[in-house]
């Protein structure tokens, strides 16, 4: 597998154990670069779970255990010379509740430099015009630019959501994991938020799980259905929609919209 | 008739709780009240206050030439206030985070009872210690005549603050959510860069609170600083000064001092000293933990 391949994101016979409970079988998906990828399936069949797999966050509890591989931009992830802080740098992840850090916006967009790259390097200059970049990829430049210095956890929730968005960017990582990242927000928020993820696509991989399927709709060039743990079906969000090939996608869908 | 009965009974215990929450305010102006009215003939009438304050020479009982002057005995509370927390605040502020952020939970439980069971060592026995083990020890280690130094004093109160400072800090940790430690993590922030880039802002104020409240904590204890800091009343300059303490200074002379004299009322009077301290000690520790509480909110 080379760097140059067409895929991020590969996992093969992925399986995981939260204690005895296994919440991940035999789990083979793909996800191409600089796509939209839903995750779609009911609560609790592991989208959240799989999402996390792919940074590695899930090892936070301490009852664990995978089996399988996951290739991310063609490193195993579970290869022990793999750098989780490199890994994370690459694959950023945006949570179900914004959250920005209790620092200001301005530290809050740069923290990624911060911890990442040497004092030597984090000139003022660049810091600013970092965070002038980061801001206007997500459209918050404008209405944040006088106020870089307050509290980031003062903001609406859609600039929270989006600054979360934004301090992934100016370490350049190639996807971006978003773990229902509009269910805490109002319909006008949605909007704006899902027209950024589009806006996002192409420089970006993003892997989106999502309980709506109208926004799975709206914005994704392919849907992964997920259920009890399996990965049902994978294919461009048209068919899977329009032509599902297993009865149990086609349950779920009608099930939502009859 | 029953009903009744049922009112009668959620009225009185009512009451009764109301009384309770009272009585606590009471209690403090009480207490305030009754230190301000045995200090306050003396305090109002024939204190030099410029001498009680500024002058170094604490002479009661003289015959020929009382003074009256607390400046020693403000810089004994001082010295060896500031001395037990430049020994507490690093490591209790270590502790707290070594116990919410880097051991695991068995380790955790195990490390909070021995914390606890430091908090609950009587301050008469720290003075013993300090007295007999910590009195050899640096006698032997530093080569002096005597042990009963700041330095004792500071290593004991150090000790004693240590517990407040670890639990009050480790709250602090812990109300940290960790939505916070995750968003750094999933960035790829080590745990380090973890603590001192996020934990560290964000419960600044309660580890802040920690601290003070361990300050309060040096500040006002007694018995074990009267056993181990040798009792003589100097500005000290070195760490193996003898020193005399505000609160020491009480506790050693009040049984002898005849009662409504001069002196008897000065001791009030540095009892108000103290009293003013704590309490903007604590205040200040309290503002703060509830500065935490809004923010969180
Ligand atoms: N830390 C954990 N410990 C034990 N079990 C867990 C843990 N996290 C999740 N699970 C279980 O694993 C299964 C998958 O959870 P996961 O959060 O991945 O589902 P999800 O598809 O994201 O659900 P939702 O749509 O509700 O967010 C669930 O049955 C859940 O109860
Ligand atoms: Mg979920």
């Amino acid at each position: 597998m080379t760097e140059s391949s067409e895929y991020c994101i590969e996992t093969l016979d992925l399986n995981l154990w939260y204690g005895s409970f296994q919440a991940l079988k035999h789990i083979n998906a793909r996800i191409r670069r600089g796509r939209i990828t839903s995750l779609i399936g009911p609560s609790g069949c592991g989208k959240t779970t799989l999402l996390r797999c792919f940074n590695r966050v899930n090892e936070r509890y301490g009852n664990v255990r995978t089996t399988g591989d996951v290739r991310v931009l063609g490193q195993n992830l579970y290869d022990p010379q793999v750098s989780l802080v490199e890994l994370r740098k690459a694959v950023g992840l945006v949570f179900q509740r914004p959250n920005p850090l209790p620092i200001s916006i301005y530290e809050n967009v740069v923290f990624g430099l911060r911890i990442h790259r040497d004092r030597s390097e984090l000139k003022r200059a660049r810091l600013d015009q970092a965070v002038e970049e980061a801001l206007r990829s997500v459209d918050l430049w404008d209405s944040l630019k006088d106020r870089l210095r307050d509290r980031a956890t003062g903001l609406q929730l859609e600039q929270q959501q989006k600054l979360c968005i934004a301090r992934l960017l100016p370490l350049k990582p190639e996807v971006i994991l978003m773990d229902e990242p509009c269910s805490a927000l109002d319909t006008d928020a949605t909007r704006g938020v899902e027209e950024l993820m589009v806006s996002l696509a192409g420089r970006y991989a993003l892997v989106v799980v999502t309980h709506n399927m109208a926004q799975a709709r709206r914005v994704s060039d392919e849907c992964i259905f997920m259920l009890m743990g399996e990965l049902v079906e994978h294919s461009r969000t048209e068919d899977l929609f329009v032509n599902p090939k297993d009865p149990r996608t086609a349950e779920y869908i009608e099930g939502r919209y009859g | 008739m029953r009903r009744f009965l049922n009112r009668w009974m959620e009225h009185g215990i009512e009451t009764l709780i109301r009384l309770c929450g009272i009585s606590a305010v009471l209690f403090v102006f009480g207490i305030f009240y009754f230190v301000f009215r045995e200090g306050a003939g003396y305090l109002f009438n024939g204190l030099n206050l410029k001498e009680f304050f500024f002058s170094i020479a604490w002479h009661p009982t003289s015959v020929t030439h009382v003074r009256y002057g607390i400046l020693a005995l403000l810089a004994g509370t001082f010295s060896v206030t500031v001395l037990a927390m430049v020994l507490a605040v690093p490591f209790g502020l270590g502790a707290a985070i070594f116990i919410s952020e880097f051991c695991n939970p068995r380790v955790r439980e195990l490390l909070k009872i021995v914390i606890e069971l430091l908090a609950a060592i009587p301050s008469v026995v720290w003075g013993f210690i300090g007295l007999t083990i910590m009195n050899s020890l640096i006698i032997r280690w530093f080569n002096t005549p005597i042990g009963l130094t700041l330095l004792n004093g500071g290593l004991i109160l150090a000790l004693m603050s240590v517990p407040i400072i670890v639990s009050i800090g480790e709250d602090a940790l812990k109300a940290v959510p960790d939505s916070y430690r995750e968003a750094a993590l999933a960035m790829g922030a080590t745990r380090w860069q973890l603590v001192y880039r996020v934990l560290f802002p964000a419960a600044r104020n309660g580890l802040l609170a920690a601290v003070l409240l361990g300050v309060g904590r040096a500040v006002g204890e007694t018995m074990a600083v009267l056993m181990a800091t040798g009792h003589s009343v100097r500005i000290p300059t070195s760490l193996l000064d003898p020193v005399r303490t505000l609160t020491a200074t009480i506790a050693a002379e009040l049984g002898e001092a005849p009662v409504r004299s001069d002196h008897y009322q000065v001791l009030f009077i540095i009892g108000i000293v103290l009293f003013t301290i704590t309490f903007c000690v604590n205040l200040t520790a309290d503002l703060m933990v509830r500065g935490i509480r809004k923010r969180q909110a």
